[in-house]
């Protein structure tokens, strides 16, 4: 697993950032002790941090409203995707009910 | 990979602040975890992150430009993004964190599609959506005389449904009555919506309302004018005598208490006017004719006169 200081190293953040990140539970490492335990995960997350702030220069504030929403769409994704492999199992007379519930929605809508 | 100063689209003149500036309006146009539909945005940004690493930095610029190395000198090793780990279950941990404006799990949304917690701590930790049914307007088309007194009228919905609507007495002309429960049915066992009726009163042959009086305008006889009778005259709330006095003429006005509309708010009624209007016979009387020949010549006042008409 990977400590706080090779995140440092790989990522363009230092200590105090990337602490102040943890707290605000920006990101989510877990925890061996006192040390902080990242995963893969949570270092590409620390690197989309890092590139928001510093490549698209948002800036905190700004951030702790983008992060949500970003966590947001990826929460509904997750679901859809769910969704569609069970959608998938079902057998192919209720896929044809739902193709056309979903015809006529979006005809209505 | 392409030139370095085509892909940020800077000119090779270009100042470090030029290219910082491009680079950023890329950044936000292309960052792939802003855009993880988009299997081009990838590829495009580590184009233009490469670009970026060598041409921001001076030294590398220099070496690139006067050929000393070429466009990949750069090139980052490959990195895993996180979208890539965020469309995984490893990333549902972050998308739960944010509380109260997130936290569409999906035991959540499945439990609020198919009625029931679809599992066990999203279905605990909130209950199934709860929506009160939507409000609904119609219009409703009534006789004078049913709102004048009250009735209760079939109203067809859209849907094939009917309702009963009770129009209490007195109702107005746009007047809009609220049919709790009667709009559209609400989710989760929430309550329905209401239904929201707007009275349009037809008009009537001879009753006109003004507030919670009824005007209505009553032919008499000549001999009923000038000798005075007791008539029968309609109200809103059937027949009734009135005395008409000798010496009545058309406009003449008279006033039955409490026979017009019940006020709702006060549950008092208005009054009913009548107003007479002197008619003549239908056919030429030879009778009549001869007499008023006869009678004529001994009057001396100016019918026009009192309307300022004569000089």
């Amino acid at each position: 697993m990977i400590g706080l200081d090779e995140v440092i190293a790989r990522c363009r953040v230092d200590r105090v950032e990337l602490v102040s990140w943890i707290e605000r539970a920006w990101v989510l490492p877990s925890r061996d002790g006192e040390a902080y335990v990242f995963s893969e995960t949570d270092v590409a997350r620390v690197e989309l941090i890092c590139d928001l702030r510093r490549d698209v220069e948002i800036d905190e504030d700004a951030l702790a409203v983008v992060l949500p929403l970003l966590d947001q769409i990826y929460g509904l994704r997750r679901t859809l995707n769910r969704l569609s492999e069970a959608i998938a199992t079902l057998p192919e007379p209720a896929r044809a009910q739902l193709r056309e519930a979903l015809r006529k929605s979006q005809r209505e809508g | 990979m392409r030139n370095p100063y085509e892909v940020l689209g800077v000119a090779r003149d270009a100042t470090a602040e030029q290219i910082k500036s491009a680079h950023r309006a890329l950044a936000k146009k292309l960052h792939p975890d802003l855009h993880p539909n988009d299997k081009d945005a990838l590829g495009k940004f580590q184009e233009v992150q490469a670009a970026y690493d060598l041409l921001s930095d001076a030294d590398k610029r220099k070496r690139y430009d006067s050929g000393e190395i070429d466009e990949s000198g750069a090139e980052r090793p490959q990195r895993r993004y996180y979208h890539s780990y965020a469309d995984s279950p490893e990333g549902d941990k972050y998308h739960d964190v944010f509380g109260q404006g997130g936290g569409h799990g999906f035991e959540d949304l499945f439990g609020d599609l198919f009625g029931s917690g679809a599992g066990g701590a999203g279905a605990r930790r909130r209950a199934s959506i709860r929506m009160p049914g939507a409000d609904v307007s119609y219009t409703l088309r009534v006789p004078f005389l049913d709102a004048a007194n009250g009735a209760r009228q079939r109203l067809a919905l859209p849907d094939g449904k009917t309702i009963d609507v009770t129009i209490p007495e007195g109702t107005r002309d746009r007047q809009t009555l609220r049919l709790k429960g009667q709009g559209m049915p609400g989710i989760g066992g929430a309550p329905p919506g209401d239904a929201y009726v707007e009275i349009h009163v037809e008009p009537h042959a001879f009753f006109t309302r003004k507030d919670n009086d009824i005007h209505v305008e009553v032919p008499v006889s000549l001999d009923e004018a000038v000798l005075g009778a007791k008539i029968e005259v309609p109200t809103v709330s059937g027949k009734v005598t009135l005395t008409v006095p000798n010496g009545s003429n058309t406009g003449t006005t008279l006033r039955l208490k409490g026979r017009g509309v019940l006020d709702q708010r006060s549950k008092t009624r208005g009054d009913q006017y009548v107003r007479l209007k002197v008619v003549l016979p239908d056919a030429p009387d030879a009778e009549l004719e001869d007499f008023v020949r006869r009678w004529a010549p001994t009057r001396k006042d100016d019918a026009r006169r009192k309307a300022g008409m004569t000089p």
